[in-house]
Protein backbone atom coordinates (compact mmCIF):
# COMPACT_ATOMS: atom_id res chain seq x y z
CA UNK A 1 0.00 0.00 0.00
CA UNK A 2 2.99 2.25 0.55
CA UNK A 3 3.51 2.81 -3.15
CA UNK A 4 0.13 4.50 -3.39
CA UNK A 5 0.96 6.96 -0.66
CA UNK A 6 1.24 9.91 -3.01
CA UNK A 7 -1.96 9.51 -4.95
CA UNK A 8 -5.00 11.16 -3.51
CA UNK A 9 -7.58 8.64 -4.58
CA UNK A 10 -6.69 4.98 -4.50
CA UNK A 11 -8.98 2.77 -6.47
CA UNK A 12 -8.23 -0.92 -6.51
CA UNK A 13 -9.43 -3.20 -9.27
CA UNK A 14 -11.38 -5.45 -6.95
CA UNK A 15 -15.15 -5.10 -6.92
CA UNK A 16 -16.39 -2.95 -4.09
CA UNK A 17 -19.76 -4.52 -3.53
CA UNK A 18 -20.82 -4.92 0.01
CA UNK A 19 -21.97 -8.46 0.46
CA UNK A 20 -22.85 -10.93 3.13
CA UNK A 21 -20.24 -13.30 1.78
CA UNK A 22 -17.58 -14.19 4.31
CA UNK A 23 -14.32 -16.10 4.03
CA UNK A 24 -15.88 -18.79 6.14
CA UNK A 25 -18.89 -19.00 3.82
CA UNK A 26 -16.72 -19.30 0.73
CA UNK A 27 -14.48 -21.90 2.34
CA UNK A 28 -17.51 -23.85 3.55
CA UNK A 29 -18.78 -23.97 -0.04
CA UNK A 30 -15.39 -25.17 -1.25
CA UNK A 31 -15.40 -27.89 1.40
CA UNK A 32 -18.88 -28.98 0.34
CA UNK A 33 -17.68 -29.05 -3.27
CA UNK A 34 -14.70 -31.17 -2.25
CA UNK A 35 -16.87 -33.68 -0.36
CA UNK A 36 -17.86 -35.87 -3.36
CA UNK A 37 -14.20 -36.29 -4.31
CA UNK A 38 -13.33 -36.92 -0.66
CA UNK A 39 -15.92 -39.66 -0.35
CA UNK A 40 -14.82 -41.11 -3.68
CA UNK A 41 -11.19 -41.19 -2.58
CA UNK A 42 -12.09 -43.02 0.63
CA UNK A 43 -14.18 -45.41 -1.41
CA UNK A 44 -11.34 -46.03 -3.85
CA UNK A 45 -8.37 -46.16 -1.49
CA UNK A 46 -10.19 -47.16 1.74
CA UNK A 47 -8.89 -46.56 5.28
CA UNK A 48 -5.48 -45.38 4.18
CA UNK A 49 -7.00 -42.45 2.30
CA UNK A 50 -9.08 -41.49 5.31
CA UNK A 51 -5.98 -41.49 7.50
CA UNK A 52 -4.07 -39.26 5.07
CA UNK A 53 -6.94 -36.77 4.78
CA UNK A 54 -7.57 -36.70 8.53
CA UNK A 55 -3.88 -36.23 9.34
CA UNK A 56 -3.54 -33.50 6.75
CA UNK A 57 -6.60 -31.53 7.86
CA UNK A 58 -5.89 -31.84 11.59
CA UNK A 59 -2.22 -30.90 11.25
CA UNK A 60 -3.03 -27.96 8.95
CA UNK A 61 -5.49 -26.56 11.50
CA UNK A 62 -3.08 -27.11 14.39
CA UNK A 63 -0.19 -25.47 12.53
CA UNK A 64 -2.41 -22.53 11.60
CA UNK A 65 -3.39 -22.10 15.25
CA UNK A 66 0.19 -22.37 16.54
CA UNK A 67 1.62 -20.06 13.87
CA UNK A 68 -0.98 -17.35 14.51
CA UNK A 69 -0.50 -17.70 18.25
CA UNK A 70 3.30 -17.43 18.01
CA UNK A 71 3.06 -14.39 15.75
CA UNK A 72 0.58 -12.84 18.16
CA UNK A 73 -2.03 -12.40 15.45
CA UNK A 74 -5.73 -13.10 15.60
CA UNK A 75 -6.80 -16.70 15.43
CA UNK A 76 -7.94 -17.61 11.93
CA UNK A 77 -8.73 -21.29 12.17
CA UNK A 78 -12.46 -20.56 12.05
CA UNK A 79 -12.28 -19.15 8.53
CA UNK A 80 -11.79 -22.79 7.48
CA UNK A 81 -9.07 -21.94 4.95
CA UNK A 82 -6.68 -24.28 6.75
CA UNK A 83 -9.22 -27.09 6.40
CA UNK A 84 -9.46 -26.49 2.65
CA UNK A 85 -5.66 -26.44 2.36
CA UNK A 86 -5.55 -29.67 4.36
CA UNK A 87 -8.03 -31.45 2.11
CA UNK A 88 -6.32 -30.20 -1.05
CA UNK A 89 -2.91 -31.23 0.23
CA UNK A 90 -4.17 -34.73 1.02
CA UNK A 91 -5.78 -34.91 -2.43
CA UNK A 92 -2.34 -34.34 -3.95
CA UNK A 93 -0.64 -37.20 -2.13
CA UNK A 94 -0.57 -40.91 -2.87
CA UNK A 95 -2.50 -42.97 -0.32
CA UNK A 96 0.51 -45.02 0.83
CA UNK A 97 2.48 -41.97 1.91
CA UNK A 98 3.90 -42.20 5.47
CA UNK A 99 1.85 -39.96 7.72
CA UNK A 100 4.84 -37.97 8.98
CA UNK A 101 5.39 -36.73 5.44
CA UNK A 102 1.78 -35.55 5.43
CA UNK A 103 2.44 -33.60 8.64
CA UNK A 104 5.60 -32.15 7.10
CA UNK A 105 3.58 -31.14 4.04
CA UNK A 106 1.05 -29.39 6.26
CA UNK A 107 3.88 -27.55 8.01
CA UNK A 108 5.27 -26.36 4.68
CA UNK A 109 1.86 -25.36 3.34
CA UNK A 110 0.57 -23.53 6.38
CA UNK A 111 3.66 -22.17 8.09
CA UNK A 112 6.20 -21.63 5.32
CA UNK A 113 4.03 -20.80 2.33
CA UNK A 114 1.04 -19.17 4.01
CA UNK A 115 1.84 -17.68 7.42
CA UNK A 116 5.41 -16.59 6.70
CA UNK A 117 4.00 -14.38 3.98
CA UNK A 118 1.25 -12.96 6.17
CA UNK A 119 -1.55 -15.50 6.21
CA UNK A 120 -4.58 -15.96 4.00
CA UNK A 121 -4.64 -13.43 1.19
CA UNK A 122 -0.90 -12.83 1.26
CA UNK A 123 0.37 -16.20 0.07
CA UNK A 124 1.85 -15.79 -3.41
CA UNK A 125 1.30 -19.39 -4.45
CA UNK A 126 -1.28 -22.01 -3.57
CA UNK A 127 -0.08 -23.48 -0.24
CA UNK A 128 -1.22 -27.04 -0.92
CA UNK A 129 0.43 -27.11 -4.34
CA UNK A 130 3.68 -25.59 -3.09
CA UNK A 131 3.77 -28.22 -0.35
CA UNK A 132 3.18 -30.93 -2.93
CA UNK A 133 6.05 -29.72 -5.08
CA UNK A 134 8.41 -29.44 -2.11
CA UNK A 135 7.46 -32.95 -0.98
CA UNK A 136 7.88 -34.12 -4.55
CA UNK A 137 11.45 -32.87 -4.75
CA UNK A 138 12.21 -34.09 -1.22
CA UNK A 139 10.84 -37.61 -1.54
CA UNK A 140 10.73 -38.36 -5.26
CA UNK A 141 10.34 -42.11 -4.81
CA UNK A 142 7.59 -41.95 -2.20
CA UNK A 143 5.67 -39.28 -4.05
CA UNK A 144 5.55 -41.20 -7.29
CA UNK A 145 4.58 -44.69 -6.19
CA UNK A 146 0.86 -44.91 -6.65
CA UNK A 147 -1.14 -47.67 -4.99
CA UNK A 148 -3.86 -49.18 -7.12
CA UNK A 149 -7.45 -48.97 -5.86
CA UNK A 150 -8.42 -51.28 -3.04
CA UNK A 151 -7.40 -52.15 0.47
CA UNK A 152 -3.91 -53.39 -0.27
CA UNK A 153 -1.57 -50.43 -0.28
CA UNK A 154 1.46 -52.51 -1.16
CA UNK A 155 0.30 -53.06 -4.72
CA UNK A 156 1.49 -50.07 -6.66
CA UNK A 157 1.27 -49.39 -10.33
CA UNK A 158 1.74 -46.76 -12.97
CA UNK A 159 -0.80 -43.97 -13.19
CA UNK A 160 -2.65 -43.41 -16.44
CA UNK A 161 -0.39 -40.42 -17.01
CA UNK A 162 2.75 -42.54 -16.75
CA UNK A 163 1.26 -45.14 -19.09
CA UNK A 164 0.35 -42.45 -21.61
CA UNK A 165 3.89 -41.13 -21.39
CA UNK A 166 5.22 -44.60 -22.21
CA UNK A 167 2.64 -44.95 -25.02
CA UNK A 168 1.44 -48.10 -23.30
CA UNK A 169 -2.18 -47.82 -24.37
CA UNK A 170 -3.14 -51.44 -23.65
CA UNK A 171 -2.43 -51.20 -19.93
CA UNK A 172 -4.70 -48.18 -19.50
CA UNK A 173 -7.86 -48.57 -17.42
CA UNK A 174 -11.13 -48.23 -19.31
CA UNK A 175 -12.67 -44.81 -19.83
CA UNK A 176 -15.46 -45.83 -17.44
CA UNK A 177 -12.93 -46.58 -14.70
CA UNK A 178 -11.29 -43.25 -15.41
CA UNK A 179 -14.61 -41.49 -14.84
CA UNK A 180 -15.34 -43.23 -11.56
CA UNK A 181 -11.78 -43.08 -10.25
CA UNK A 182 -10.90 -46.75 -10.24
CA UNK A 183 -7.27 -46.28 -11.20
CA UNK A 184 -3.95 -45.38 -9.64
CA UNK A 185 -3.14 -41.82 -8.74
CA UNK A 186 -3.10 -39.40 -5.88
CA UNK A 187 -6.08 -39.39 -3.54
CA UNK A 188 -8.31 -36.68 -4.92
CA UNK A 189 -7.49 -36.71 -8.60
CA UNK A 190 -8.85 -40.09 -9.59
CA UNK A 191 -12.63 -39.71 -9.55
CA UNK A 192 -13.43 -37.36 -12.42
CA UNK A 193 -17.19 -37.37 -11.92
CA UNK A 194 -16.93 -36.27 -8.27
CA UNK A 195 -14.56 -33.45 -9.19
CA UNK A 196 -16.88 -32.25 -11.96
CA UNK A 197 -19.84 -32.38 -9.54
CA UNK A 198 -17.89 -30.27 -7.06
CA UNK A 199 -16.94 -27.82 -9.78
CA UNK A 200 -20.56 -27.45 -10.90
CA UNK A 201 -21.62 -26.79 -7.30
CA UNK A 202 -19.02 -24.06 -6.98
CA UNK A 203 -20.14 -22.44 -10.23
CA UNK A 204 -23.83 -22.60 -9.26
CA UNK A 205 -23.01 -21.07 -5.88
CA UNK A 206 -20.95 -18.45 -7.77
CA UNK A 207 -17.87 -19.18 -5.69
CA UNK A 208 -15.83 -19.52 -8.88
CA UNK A 209 -16.48 -18.37 -12.41
CA UNK A 210 -16.22 -20.97 -15.17
CA UNK A 211 -13.47 -19.03 -16.97
CA UNK A 212 -10.43 -20.70 -15.42
CA UNK A 213 -11.55 -24.37 -15.37
CA UNK A 214 -13.06 -24.21 -18.86
CA UNK A 215 -10.18 -22.34 -20.47
CA UNK A 216 -7.60 -24.53 -18.76
CA UNK A 217 -9.24 -27.83 -19.70
CA UNK A 218 -10.12 -26.65 -23.20
CA UNK A 219 -6.54 -25.54 -23.86
CA UNK A 220 -5.19 -28.90 -22.81
CA UNK A 221 -7.90 -30.73 -24.77
CA UNK A 222 -7.31 -28.81 -27.99
CA UNK A 223 -3.56 -29.11 -27.66
CA UNK A 224 -3.78 -32.84 -27.04
CA UNK A 225 -6.12 -33.27 -30.00
CA UNK A 226 -3.55 -31.69 -32.27
CA UNK A 227 -0.65 -33.51 -30.66
CA UNK A 228 -2.34 -36.90 -31.08
CA UNK A 229 -3.55 -36.13 -34.62
CA UNK A 230 -7.20 -36.00 -33.54
CA UNK A 231 -7.23 -39.18 -31.47
CA UNK A 232 -10.28 -38.64 -29.25
CA UNK A 233 -9.57 -41.48 -26.82
CA UNK A 234 -6.07 -40.25 -26.14
CA UNK A 235 -7.39 -36.74 -25.52
CA UNK A 236 -10.06 -38.03 -23.15
CA UNK A 237 -7.45 -39.94 -21.17
CA UNK A 238 -5.31 -36.83 -20.96
CA UNK A 239 -8.23 -34.81 -19.59
CA UNK A 240 -9.48 -37.39 -17.10
CA UNK A 241 -6.08 -38.62 -15.99
CA UNK A 242 -3.64 -36.84 -13.74
CA UNK A 243 -4.46 -33.79 -11.71
CA UNK A 244 -5.93 -31.70 -14.51
CA UNK A 245 -9.55 -31.64 -13.27
CA UNK A 246 -8.55 -31.23 -9.63
CA UNK A 247 -6.07 -28.52 -10.54
CA UNK A 248 -8.29 -26.64 -12.95
CA UNK A 249 -11.37 -26.66 -10.71
CA UNK A 250 -9.99 -26.35 -7.20
CA UNK A 251 -6.37 -25.21 -7.32
CA UNK A 252 -6.09 -22.74 -10.18
CA UNK A 253 -9.25 -20.94 -9.03
CA UNK A 254 -7.87 -20.08 -5.59
CA UNK A 255 -8.96 -16.46 -4.99
CA UNK A 256 -5.66 -15.34 -3.58
CA UNK A 257 -3.44 -16.56 -6.37
CA UNK A 258 -5.46 -16.04 -9.55
CA UNK A 259 -6.02 -12.77 -11.44
CA UNK A 260 -9.03 -10.63 -10.51
CA UNK A 261 -10.39 -9.73 -13.93
CA UNK A 262 -12.05 -12.23 -16.26
CA UNK A 263 -9.63 -11.25 -19.03
CA UNK A 264 -6.71 -11.87 -16.71
CA UNK A 265 -8.17 -15.21 -15.68
CA UNK A 266 -8.47 -16.23 -19.31
CA UNK A 267 -4.80 -15.42 -19.98
CA UNK A 268 -3.82 -17.16 -16.74
CA UNK A 269 -5.71 -20.37 -17.53
CA UNK A 270 -4.55 -20.34 -21.15
CA UNK A 271 -0.91 -20.08 -20.14
CA UNK A 272 -1.33 -22.74 -17.45
CA UNK A 273 -2.89 -25.02 -20.08
CA UNK A 274 -0.03 -24.45 -22.50
CA UNK A 275 2.53 -25.13 -19.77
CA UNK A 276 0.73 -28.33 -18.82
CA UNK A 277 0.74 -29.39 -22.46
CA UNK A 278 4.43 -28.69 -22.82
CA UNK A 279 5.34 -30.57 -19.64
CA UNK A 280 3.13 -33.56 -20.45
CA UNK A 281 4.27 -33.84 -24.04
CA UNK A 282 7.92 -32.86 -23.98
CA UNK A 283 9.29 -32.93 -20.42
CA UNK A 284 10.53 -35.98 -18.59
CA UNK A 285 7.74 -35.88 -16.01
CA UNK A 286 4.41 -37.55 -16.74
CA UNK A 287 2.39 -34.82 -15.03
CA UNK A 288 2.75 -31.07 -14.98
CA UNK A 289 -0.44 -29.54 -13.61
CA UNK A 290 1.00 -28.55 -10.24
CA UNK A 291 4.07 -26.93 -11.77
CA UNK A 292 2.01 -25.04 -14.35
CA UNK A 293 -0.37 -23.67 -11.74
CA UNK A 294 2.43 -22.64 -9.39
CA UNK A 295 4.25 -20.88 -12.23
CA UNK A 296 1.11 -19.03 -13.26
CA UNK A 297 0.44 -18.14 -9.59
CA UNK A 298 3.77 -16.37 -9.64
CA UNK A 299 2.83 -14.53 -12.83
CA UNK A 300 -0.55 -13.46 -11.43
CA UNK A 301 0.55 -9.97 -10.26
CA UNK A 302 1.94 -9.27 -13.74
CA UNK A 303 -1.26 -10.47 -15.40
CA UNK A 304 -3.26 -8.28 -13.02
CA UNK A 305 -1.11 -5.34 -13.99
CA UNK A 306 -1.62 -5.69 -17.74
CA UNK A 307 -5.32 -6.47 -17.52
CA UNK A 308 -6.20 -3.72 -15.08
CA UNK A 309 -9.60 -2.26 -15.93
CA UNK A 310 -9.69 1.38 -16.89
CA UNK A 311 -11.27 3.38 -14.07
CA UNK A 312 -13.65 6.26 -14.77
CA UNK A 313 -11.80 9.51 -15.40
CA UNK A 314 -8.57 7.66 -16.10
CA UNK A 315 -5.54 9.79 -16.98
CA UNK A 316 -2.86 8.26 -19.16
CA UNK A 317 0.26 7.21 -17.32
CA UNK A 318 2.53 9.57 -19.26
CA UNK A 319 0.40 12.53 -18.36
CA UNK A 320 0.29 11.48 -14.74
CA UNK A 321 4.06 11.19 -14.73
CA UNK A 322 4.41 14.61 -16.27
CA UNK A 323 2.10 16.09 -13.70
CA UNK A 324 4.15 14.46 -10.99
CA UNK A 325 7.36 15.89 -12.34
CA UNK A 326 5.89 19.35 -12.48
CA UNK A 327 5.07 19.13 -8.82
CA UNK B 1 28.52 9.12 8.62
CA UNK B 2 29.88 10.53 11.81
CA UNK B 3 32.07 7.97 13.46
CA UNK B 4 32.81 8.18 17.13
CA UNK B 5 36.47 8.85 17.68
CA UNK B 6 36.94 6.33 20.42
CA UNK B 7 36.19 2.86 19.14
CA UNK B 8 35.78 -0.19 21.24
CA UNK B 9 37.83 -3.13 19.99
CA UNK B 10 35.48 -5.71 21.42
CA UNK B 11 32.50 -3.99 19.85
CA UNK B 12 34.20 -3.73 16.46
CA UNK B 13 34.78 -7.46 16.59
CA UNK B 14 31.47 -8.64 17.99
CA UNK B 15 29.27 -6.50 15.74
CA UNK B 16 30.06 -8.86 12.87
CA UNK B 17 28.60 -11.83 14.68
CA UNK B 18 25.00 -10.91 15.40
CA UNK B 19 24.02 -7.26 15.11
CA UNK B 20 25.85 -6.65 11.81
CA UNK B 21 26.21 -10.24 10.65
CA UNK B 22 27.25 -9.90 6.99
CA UNK B 23 25.01 -12.68 5.69
CA UNK B 24 21.88 -12.38 7.81
CA UNK B 25 21.87 -8.71 8.73
CA UNK B 26 23.72 -6.89 5.95
CA UNK B 27 22.49 -9.41 3.34
CA UNK B 28 25.88 -9.56 1.65
CA UNK B 29 27.67 -12.58 0.24
CA UNK B 30 24.41 -14.43 -0.26
CA UNK B 31 25.55 -16.30 -3.34
CA UNK B 32 28.40 -18.32 -1.80
CA UNK B 33 26.38 -18.82 1.39
CA UNK B 34 23.59 -20.49 -0.53
CA UNK B 35 25.82 -22.45 -2.87
CA UNK B 36 28.46 -23.80 -0.53
CA UNK B 37 26.39 -24.52 2.58
CA UNK B 38 25.41 -28.02 1.51
CA UNK B 39 27.97 -29.58 3.84
CA UNK B 40 29.68 -28.28 6.97
CA UNK B 41 33.15 -29.13 5.67
CA UNK B 42 32.73 -27.00 2.56
CA UNK B 43 31.13 -24.21 4.53
CA UNK B 44 34.00 -24.02 7.01
CA UNK B 45 36.53 -24.11 4.18
CA UNK B 46 34.74 -21.29 2.41
CA UNK B 47 34.33 -19.29 5.60
CA UNK B 48 37.99 -19.54 6.53
CA UNK B 49 39.20 -18.74 3.00
CA UNK B 50 36.94 -15.70 2.77
CA UNK B 51 37.87 -14.54 6.28
CA UNK B 52 41.57 -14.69 5.45
CA UNK B 53 41.07 -12.62 2.31
CA UNK B 54 38.80 -10.22 4.19
CA UNK B 55 41.30 -9.52 6.98
CA UNK B 56 44.23 -9.10 4.57
CA UNK B 57 42.35 -6.91 2.11
CA UNK B 58 40.92 -4.77 4.92
CA UNK B 59 44.42 -4.17 6.29
CA UNK B 60 45.94 -3.30 2.92
CA UNK B 61 43.05 -1.11 1.80
CA UNK B 62 43.00 0.68 5.11
CA UNK B 63 46.75 1.28 4.89
CA UNK B 64 46.37 2.63 1.36
CA UNK B 65 43.18 4.57 2.03
CA UNK B 66 44.87 7.95 1.68
CA UNK B 67 46.75 6.93 -1.47
CA UNK B 68 43.90 5.43 -3.48
CA UNK B 69 42.20 8.11 -5.59
CA UNK B 70 38.49 8.35 -4.90
CA UNK B 71 37.40 7.92 -8.51
CA UNK B 72 39.19 4.62 -9.13
CA UNK B 73 38.82 3.16 -5.67
CA UNK B 74 36.62 0.23 -6.74
CA UNK B 75 39.15 -1.13 -9.28
CA UNK B 76 41.88 -0.56 -6.71
CA UNK B 77 39.95 -2.52 -4.08
CA UNK B 78 39.31 -5.31 -6.57
CA UNK B 79 43.02 -5.56 -7.41
CA UNK B 80 43.93 -5.83 -3.74
CA UNK B 81 41.22 -8.42 -3.07
CA UNK B 82 42.11 -10.39 -6.21
CA UNK B 83 45.73 -10.61 -5.09
CA UNK B 84 44.78 -12.29 -1.85
CA UNK B 85 42.19 -14.49 -3.50
CA UNK B 86 44.87 -15.75 -5.90
CA UNK B 87 47.12 -16.57 -2.97
CA UNK B 88 44.30 -18.43 -1.20
CA UNK B 89 43.33 -20.29 -4.34
CA UNK B 90 46.89 -21.46 -5.00
CA UNK B 91 47.29 -22.57 -1.38
CA UNK B 92 44.00 -24.48 -1.44
CA UNK B 93 44.84 -26.08 -4.79
CA UNK B 94 48.20 -27.20 -3.44
CA UNK B 95 47.27 -28.40 0.01
CA UNK B 96 43.54 -29.20 -0.10
CA UNK B 97 42.64 -30.27 -3.64
CA UNK B 98 39.45 -31.94 -2.40
CA UNK B 99 38.21 -28.67 -0.95
CA UNK B 100 39.16 -26.92 -4.16
CA UNK B 101 37.01 -29.35 -6.13
CA UNK B 102 34.12 -28.98 -3.72
CA UNK B 103 34.14 -25.19 -3.73
CA UNK B 104 34.71 -25.02 -7.47
CA UNK B 105 34.03 -21.62 -8.98
CA UNK B 106 33.03 -20.12 -5.62
CA UNK B 107 36.63 -19.96 -4.45
CA UNK B 108 37.86 -17.57 -7.17
CA UNK B 109 34.52 -15.79 -6.95
CA UNK B 110 35.50 -14.50 -3.50
CA UNK B 111 36.98 -11.64 -5.54
CA UNK B 112 33.53 -10.25 -6.23
CA UNK B 113 32.09 -11.25 -2.87
CA UNK B 114 30.04 -8.32 -1.63
CA UNK B 115 31.23 -8.74 1.94
CA UNK B 116 34.80 -7.94 0.94
CA UNK B 117 33.92 -5.03 -1.28
CA UNK B 118 31.31 -3.82 1.20
CA UNK B 119 33.71 -3.80 4.13
CA UNK B 120 36.45 -2.20 2.02
CA UNK B 121 34.08 0.54 0.96
CA UNK B 122 32.13 1.04 4.16
CA UNK B 123 34.84 0.46 6.74
CA UNK B 124 38.44 -0.08 5.68
CA UNK B 125 38.59 2.97 3.42
CA UNK B 126 37.56 5.19 6.32
CA UNK B 127 39.16 3.68 9.39
CA UNK B 128 42.67 3.01 10.75
CA UNK B 129 44.55 -0.19 9.97
CA UNK B 130 44.18 -1.87 13.34
CA UNK B 131 40.44 -1.38 13.57
CA UNK B 132 40.04 -2.51 9.97
CA UNK B 133 41.82 -5.73 10.82
CA UNK B 134 39.53 -6.26 13.81
CA UNK B 135 36.53 -5.46 11.63
CA UNK B 136 37.71 -7.96 9.03
CA UNK B 137 38.22 -10.58 11.71
CA UNK B 138 34.76 -10.01 13.18
CA UNK B 139 33.04 -9.94 9.82
CA UNK B 140 34.93 -13.02 8.66
CA UNK B 141 33.96 -14.80 11.86
CA UNK B 142 30.35 -13.73 11.39
CA UNK B 143 30.37 -14.99 7.81
CA UNK B 144 31.88 -18.31 8.86
CA UNK B 145 29.31 -18.72 11.64
CA UNK B 146 26.44 -17.83 9.31
CA UNK B 147 27.49 -20.18 6.54
CA UNK B 148 28.29 -22.96 9.03
CA UNK B 149 24.88 -22.56 10.69
CA UNK B 150 23.17 -22.87 7.33
CA UNK B 151 25.31 -25.87 6.49
CA UNK B 152 24.54 -27.62 9.80
CA UNK B 153 20.78 -27.22 9.30
CA UNK B 154 20.88 -28.18 5.65
CA UNK B 155 23.19 -31.15 6.06
CA UNK B 156 21.40 -32.69 9.04
CA UNK B 157 17.92 -32.29 7.56
CA UNK B 158 18.84 -32.88 3.94
CA UNK B 159 21.35 -35.70 4.09
CA UNK B 160 21.14 -36.95 7.68
CA UNK B 161 24.87 -36.49 8.14
CA UNK B 162 27.25 -33.96 9.63
CA UNK B 163 30.83 -33.74 8.40
CA UNK B 164 32.94 -32.53 11.30
CA UNK B 165 35.96 -32.28 9.08
CA UNK B 166 38.51 -29.70 8.20
CA UNK B 167 40.89 -30.25 5.30
CA UNK B 168 39.78 -33.86 5.08
CA UNK B 169 40.60 -34.66 8.69
CA UNK B 170 37.94 -35.37 11.25
CA UNK B 171 34.86 -37.52 11.57
CA UNK B 172 31.64 -37.95 9.67
CA UNK B 173 28.58 -38.18 11.89
CA UNK B 174 25.90 -40.25 10.21
CA UNK B 175 22.45 -39.96 11.76
CA UNK B 176 20.71 -41.99 9.07
CA UNK B 177 20.44 -45.26 11.07
CA UNK B 178 18.83 -43.37 13.99
CA UNK B 179 16.53 -41.47 11.65
CA UNK B 180 15.49 -44.70 9.97
CA UNK B 181 14.81 -46.35 13.33
CA UNK B 182 12.01 -43.88 14.10
CA UNK B 183 10.68 -44.27 10.56
CA UNK B 184 11.86 -40.94 9.17
CA UNK B 185 13.98 -40.03 6.18
CA UNK B 186 16.22 -37.09 5.28
CA UNK B 187 14.35 -34.30 3.50
CA UNK B 188 16.19 -34.00 0.22
CA UNK B 189 15.06 -30.48 -0.57
CA UNK B 190 17.26 -29.00 2.17
CA UNK B 191 20.32 -29.96 0.12
CA UNK B 192 18.82 -28.52 -3.07
CA UNK B 193 18.83 -24.82 -3.92
CA UNK B 194 15.23 -24.05 -2.79
CA UNK B 195 15.99 -25.54 0.62
CA UNK B 196 18.98 -23.22 0.85
CA UNK B 197 16.67 -20.25 0.39
CA UNK B 198 14.22 -21.54 3.01
CA UNK B 199 16.98 -22.00 5.58
CA UNK B 200 18.45 -18.63 4.65
CA UNK B 201 15.13 -16.84 5.11
CA UNK B 202 14.28 -18.52 8.38
CA UNK B 203 17.73 -17.92 9.89
CA UNK B 204 17.57 -14.31 8.72
CA UNK B 205 14.27 -13.90 10.54
CA UNK B 206 15.86 -15.42 13.64
CA UNK B 207 18.85 -13.05 13.51
CA UNK B 208 16.50 -10.11 13.00
CA UNK B 209 14.57 -11.20 16.06
CA UNK B 210 17.72 -11.48 18.17
CA UNK B 211 19.04 -8.13 16.95
CA UNK B 212 15.65 -6.53 17.46
CA UNK B 213 15.55 -7.71 21.04
CA UNK B 214 18.84 -5.85 21.47
CA UNK B 215 17.25 -2.70 20.14
CA UNK B 216 18.69 -2.81 16.62
CA UNK B 217 16.75 -2.04 13.49
CA UNK B 218 15.58 -4.68 11.08
CA UNK B 219 18.03 -5.67 8.38
CA UNK B 220 17.46 -3.69 5.25
CA UNK B 221 19.32 -3.40 2.02
CA UNK B 222 20.67 -0.08 3.14
CA UNK B 223 23.08 2.22 1.40
CA UNK B 224 25.98 1.89 3.81
CA UNK B 225 27.05 -1.48 2.46
CA UNK B 226 26.51 -0.52 -1.16
CA UNK B 227 29.67 0.08 -3.15
CA UNK B 228 27.91 2.81 -5.13
CA UNK B 229 27.04 4.79 -2.01
CA UNK B 230 29.32 7.69 -2.88
CA UNK B 231 28.12 8.25 -6.41
CA UNK B 232 24.56 6.98 -6.35
CA UNK B 233 22.00 9.79 -6.57
CA UNK B 234 19.20 8.13 -4.67
CA UNK B 235 21.36 7.27 -1.72
CA UNK B 236 20.71 8.66 1.71
CA UNK B 237 24.34 8.68 2.82
CA UNK B 238 25.09 10.62 -0.33
CA UNK B 239 22.41 13.15 0.54
CA UNK B 240 23.97 13.60 3.95
CA UNK B 241 27.26 14.19 2.26
CA UNK B 242 25.74 16.77 -0.07
CA UNK B 243 24.38 18.58 2.94
CA UNK B 244 27.81 18.43 4.53
CA UNK B 245 29.42 19.83 1.40
CA UNK B 246 26.82 22.55 1.20
CA UNK B 247 27.31 23.54 4.79
CA UNK B 248 31.04 23.82 4.26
Amino acid sequence: MNENKNTKLTMSVSPHFKSTETTMGVMLNVIIALLPALIASIFVFRMKAFMVIATSVVSCVIFEYIARKLMKKENTIYDLSAVVTGILLAFNLPSNIPLWIVVLGALIAIVVVKQFFGGLGQNFVNPALAARIILMSSFPARMSSWPLPGKDVTVTGATPMALLKQHNMDALPSIKDMFFGLHGGSLGETCAIALILGGLYLMIKKVITPTIPLTYIATVAIGMLFASKFDLTFTLYEILGGGLLLGAIFMATDYVTCPVTEKGRFIYALCAGILTLLIRLFASMPEGVSFSIILMNIFTPQIDKITRTKPFGFIKEKKAKKAKEEK
Amino acid sequence: MAKEKKMNIGKEFSKGIISDNPVFRLVLGTCPSLAVSTSLENALGMGIAASFVLICSNVVISALRKVIPDKVRIPAFIVVIATFVSIVQMVVQAFAPALNDALGIYLPLIVVNCILLGRAEAYASKNPVFYSAIDGLGMGFGFTIAIALMAIVREIFGAGTLTLKLLGKGILLDFNPYIARVGLEPILIFILAPGGFFVFGILMALFNKIAESKGKQKAELGCAGCPMSKTCASCETNNDKKVEVASK
